[in-house]
């Protein structure tokens, strides 16, 4: 299945109605050296584009918006432990949480890889 | 250097604990008992001078060092109003608050009147609170004075502040801390908040807007009084954040252009020392008809002359104990005495002087995002250096090398790869000269030898540090 | 005169390097209709004649009063070496460690002072200091909120009524609830307490020893607290964390305090530090600068501000406090205090403090219509009830050169007649006899 992003940097893939997030390589990059994730409370309702977690580098602080509403059915502990792993694969083992109850509808509003390329390019 | 823990050898004594004259009493009960003695270090009397004063010279400091960190105001702190601020040493707070105390404690009471006195003098304000302990403290209190002023009103609805972004993290971060949202509006390509942006977020949910000038680019902002005359229109206060003040003393008073409340930092504009991080005192000024929300106690003066604690019941309530830092106030309070007006007025013209010199001198080399005469201070970045690979905080730790405490290079986050300078007025044109040349230098090195850059600092007793692994340890005690 | 060492010749250098004809010419971005409508202060005047200003001011100082006051803030003996040591001036003039290389000494004696917190609170994690004890025990609350989501904070009425009063001004801007339960006697009423507790507490704040001086054992609350997810924030007085159980020992989740007397002069109110400490797990909880343990390139140890993503100048609004400009320099001296004194001699400081107000305490209850008024253990600090009104009594006794202690008819409406009379160690075995004597004298010729 393919992968969506955000204006503000978040990726989501769809595995049936669930959906894994995480920050795309880009951003990870950006902020250096992550030092926490501030991982969702698993049953959290989310709605699209509103806070669901934080990331922090040595730096700087960013939230993490939901690319799509649902509601949190997993979060990546490992990230307790290991928040470099968002510097190792911000796009695969550093996802950050996965949502059920996904509206597929909503990913009309984000990029395909492709545009994500063509909006990074633009900043 | 070792932990003064790993210095500790058991059974060592140091200081003296006075004899006792009384009999020892019975033990107290078990169950509110210490079970173990604290772990203090075991270290005689001179392991202690040794450590701490080895640890001292490790430091970089005023005293020692050219230290032009912008935002901070590094001025020398003379050593006579060090010497004033000590007399005080004795003295209980709590005299103050006993019944009929008052009168015993006259000399401290009037230097906090007077002080306020002053300080409204120099503001514009009617009155003067000394309560707050730092810049950020008198920043909430502020807001906590503007949040009663609505109230008092019957004018529930607002609870939006805003900031311009270059703002001082701490003013969001004090509005929050009050209860308040935060709108923040975008600096202006002319450098300062831009005014159509901040008209179009003014409306009647809006309590406050908190201005910094001359703002954390070293610029003044023509515009305050229309920032006001608008924000008034719309029902809400201004707010000046006055810790740049070094600036302007004589020159603008933030009562006369009509700004409601401000903070000023002692620390900084009046010449106390920053203690390696605080501690400050940040009193808070405020025009006629807020002086009722101010906190409570106030020191008055009596129709004889004497001085007196009174409640103040309409106010806010309390921000700290007493009346604040009482001895940094009365080094305050001894350096605005001791220059005068005529001193004064010097102050903020040669600050002036001396920060327009290094920016004219440095702008060959360094990108000027705004081109324009300073204030106090002036905002380069490393701009053309990142071209080489060179960021700001190499430049800083090279200045590191070469005995400069480097300026401030982590703000304001509205420039990027920041280099903000701030010499202040005591610093002579030979030692800017100096540092002028240095940063030419690493100007220089950045085109042919980056690599010297990045390697500083090496003449410390540690390079660059791991501050990921800092923060991913959380070591912050030893066991 | 505003110590400018720039010369004339200085001048016109500098002048001609900006390319500007004078300095007024620099403050031309600043237009005539803002320009100051007056500046009314006097001439300055010299060093002499300052110093001869002060010390006149300083004279009336109140410096001929046997203190036996405290309410949050104590007269203690200062070893020599903390003024010396704390005004080398590379100490001194130097600001917050941005730059950590050239900020070693600072940032090293800062994590010292954290680790000493951290084991006379017996806690996990210490910031670099907050502004005073009452602001502690605000920034304390706040963290509660944070920590729990929750929005209620319950306020034991035994806890220094300064600090309630900074408490319920900071939750009262947040929309947050305090709910105050007032003391029982001189104790705090720990089964109110308790039933106070439910699921929409943050946390509970009591004190050790409390404002009239009792101590008290609080691990029954912490437990009730920590059976519905709330907190235990204890304030305690450093100098009693020498004999008496810590926060940490009582179960405590944040510990705070005023530290001022950990060798800080009394200074007619400050500065001061405020300490803030608590379990690893909630560090990144904490307001403030955070020192922490790291290495260079080389692998040699060092010392950075860390968990800097919590504060102001990175997350702005979201930070977990506005706090800049801390207390570096008093929290440094606390530290040399306690590492002058170590293991053994703070332990003895406390013990002294404790046996001179059990001394203090027979004799002046043996007064003829004084009272006790704690019924449990007390520290170096105990309550009397006086068979007259005590603001009166103490003004009289303010005239004999006594400061004898706080009433508590202001703070604590009912209380009239009582007096918390406070002994440190500085106070002498004649002293306490005296303020007896005195005492009888007031009360009954
Ligand atoms: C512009 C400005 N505002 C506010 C503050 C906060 O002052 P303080 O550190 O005393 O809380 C500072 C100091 O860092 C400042 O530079």
């Amino acid at each position: 299945m393919a992968k969506f992003y955000t204006k503000e940097h978040e990726w989501v893939e769809m595995a049936g109605a669930q959906a894994t997030v995480g920050i795309s390589e880009h951003a990870a990059h950006e902020l250096g050296d992550i030092t926490y994730v501030e991982l969702p409370k698993i049953g959290k309702s989310v709605k699209q584009f509103d806070a669901l977690a934080a990331i922090e580098s040595v730096k700087a602080a960013s939230d993490i918006y939901a690319p799509v509403s649902g509601k949190v059915a997993e979060v990546n502990q490992a990230l307790n432990d290991a928040p470099e792993l968002v510097n190792q694969g911000a796009e695969s083992q550093g996802w950050i949480c996965k949502l059920d109850g996904v509206n597929e509808a909503e990913l009309g509003a984000l990029m395909d890889a492709a545009a994500y390329d063509v909006y990074l390019k633009g900043l | 250097m070792e932990l003064i823990f790993e210095k500790s050898v058991s059974g060592r004594t140091g200081v003296r604990v006075p004899l006792s004259d009384v009999p020892k009493a019975a033990s107290l009960p078990e169950a509110v008992r210490r079970q173990e003695p604290v772990r203090l270090p075991e270290v005689g009397e001179l392991d202690l001078v040794r450590h701490y004063t080895n640890l001292s010279r490790r430091n970089f400091s005023v005293d020692t060092n050219f230290y032009p960190l912008g935002s901070c105001t590094m001025k020398y702190n003379t050593k006579v109003t060090e010497n004033a601020g000590g007399l005080f040493a004795s003295c209980h707070p709590m005299l103050a608050l006993l019944p009929g105390g008052d009168s015993l404690v006259q000399g401290p009471l009037s230097i906090v009147y007077e002080l306020e006195r002053q300080l409204a003098e120099i503001t514009g304000m009617e009155e003067v609170t000394t309560q707050p302990l730092a810049g950020a403290h008198g920043e909430m209190t502020g807001i906590m004075v503007i949040a009663a002023y609505h109230k008092a009103r019957g004018d529930e609805k607002r609870k939006y502040v805003i900031v311009p972004d270059s703002s001082h993290g701490t003013n969001p971060a004090s509005a929050a801390m009050a209860g308040y949202e935060i709108v923040t509006v975008p600096t202006a390509p002319y450098g300062d908040m831009d005014l159509d942006l901040f008209r179009q977020a003014m409306n009647d949910e809006v309590a406050a807007v908190m201005l910094t000038c001359p703002n954390t680019l070293g610029l003044f902002n023509p515009h305050i009084a229309e920032i006001c005359a608008i924000a008034h229109q719309g029902g809400a206060l201004t707010y000046y954040d006055g810790a740049n003040l070094n600036a302007i003393l004589g020159k603008v008073r933030p009562g006369d252009v009509g700004f409601d409340v401000i903070h000023v930092n002692l620390h900084k504009t009046f010449g106390t020392p920053h203690g390696g991080g605080g501690p400050g005192s940040g009193p808070i000024g405020v025009r006629g008809d807020l002086v009722r929300f101010l906190p409570t106690p106030r020191v008055v003066r009596r129709v004889d002359g004497s001085y007196a604690v009174e409640d103040h019941p309409e106010g806010i309530g309390r921000v700290s104990d007493f009346f604040g830092n009482f001895a940094i106030m009365a080094r305050a309070y001894a350096y605005i005495t001791m220059l005068g007006r005529e001193g004064l007025i010097e102050v903020s013209e040669q600050a002036v002087l001396n920060a327009n010199y290094i920016m004219a001198r440095l702008k060959e080399e360094y990108e000027l995002p705004f081109d324009q005469t300073c204030m106090h201070e002036c905002v380069f970045s490393a701009s053309r250096q990142v071209q080489n690979g060179v960021h700001a905080i190499d430049v800083a730790k090279y200045l590191i090398d070469r005995g400069f405490h480097p300026p401030t290079v982590y703000f304001p986050l509205n420039v990027k790869e920041a280099i903000m300078i701030e010499p202040t007025e005591t610093e002579s044109k030979q030692t800017m000269d100096a540092f002028i040349e240095v940063m030419l230098e690493a100007a220089q090195l950045a085109k042919e030898d980056p690599e010297r850059l990045h390697e500083a600092p090496v003449t410390t007793p540690v390079g660059r540090l791991d501050e990921t692994r800092a923060a991913r340890m959380q070591q912050v005690c030893c066991e | 005169m505003g110590y400018c060492p720039n010369t004339p010749d200085d001048i016109r250098d500098m002048l001609a390097a900006i390319g500007a004809a004078s300095v007024e010419e620099l403050f031309a971005p600043i237009p005539a209709e803002l320009r100051a409508k007056s500046f009314n202060l006097p001439p300055g005047m010299s060093e002499l004649e300052l110093l001869r200003l002060m010390r006149e001011k300083a004279a009336s100082c109140g410096a001929d009063i046997t203190p036996f006051i405290g309410g949050g803030i104590y007269d203690h003996f200062i070893p020599a070496a903390v003024d010396h040591l704390a005004s080398r001036a590379e100490f001194y003039t130097a600001y917050t460690p941005y730059q950590p290389e050239c900020a070693q000494g600072t940032l090293q004696a800062l994590y010292e002072y954290q680790t000493t917190i951290c084991r006379l609170t017996g806690m996990e994690a210490s910031n670099a200091s907050l502004y005073d004890g009452g602001t502690a025990v605000a920034e304390a609350a706040l963290m509660s909120l944070r920590i729990t989501d929750r929005h209620k904070v319950i306020l034991d009425g035994s806890v220094n009524p300064l600090h309630r009063g900074i408490v319920t001004g900071y939750l009262h801007g947040l929309s947050a609830q305090a709910v105050h339960v007032a003391p029982d006697g001189c104790a705090s009423d720990l089964a109110r307490l308790m039933s106070s507790i439910d699921d929409e507490t943050a946390a509970v704040i009591v004190q050790s020893p409390n404002f009239f001086g009792s101590v008290q054992d609080f691990r029954e609350l912490a437990q009730k607290a920590h059976d519905h997810e709330a907190l235990l924030i204890v304030s305690c007085y450093p100098i009693a964390m020498g004999l008496v159980a810590s926060p940490g020992e009582m179960g405590a989740d944040i510990a705070v305090g005023e530290g001022q007397s950990l060798g800080n002069h009394l200074s007619f109110g400050g500065p001061y530090f405020g300490f803030i400490a608590t379990r690893k797990r909630f560090i990144r909880n904490l307001p403030g600068r955070i020192v922490g343990e790291t290495i260079d390139h080389q692998g040699r140890r060092g010392f950075v501000l860390t968990l800097q993503a919590r504060e102001q100048h990175i997350k702005r609004h979201k930070a977990t406090s506005n706090i800049c400009s801390n207390q570096s320099l008093c929290a440094l001296r606390g530290l040399i205090f306690c590492a002058s004194l170590g293991r053994k001699g703070f332990e003895e400081l406390a013990q002294l403090n404790y046996d001179k107000a059990q001394y203090a305490k027979s004799v002046l209850a043996a007064v003829r219509g004084v009272d006790l008024l704690n019924s449990g253990a007390t520290f170096n600090e105990f309550t009397l009830v006086l068979p007259k009104d005590a603001a009166e009594v103490v003004q009289r006794l303010l005239d004999k050169g006594m400061a004898a202690g706080v009433p508590l008819g202001q703070y604590y409406p009912g209380m009239e007649r009582a007096l918390v009379v406070t002994v440190t160690e500085k106070r002498t075995k004649d002293e306490i006899d005296r303020l007896a004597a005195l005492l009888e004298e007031v009360l009954w010729s």
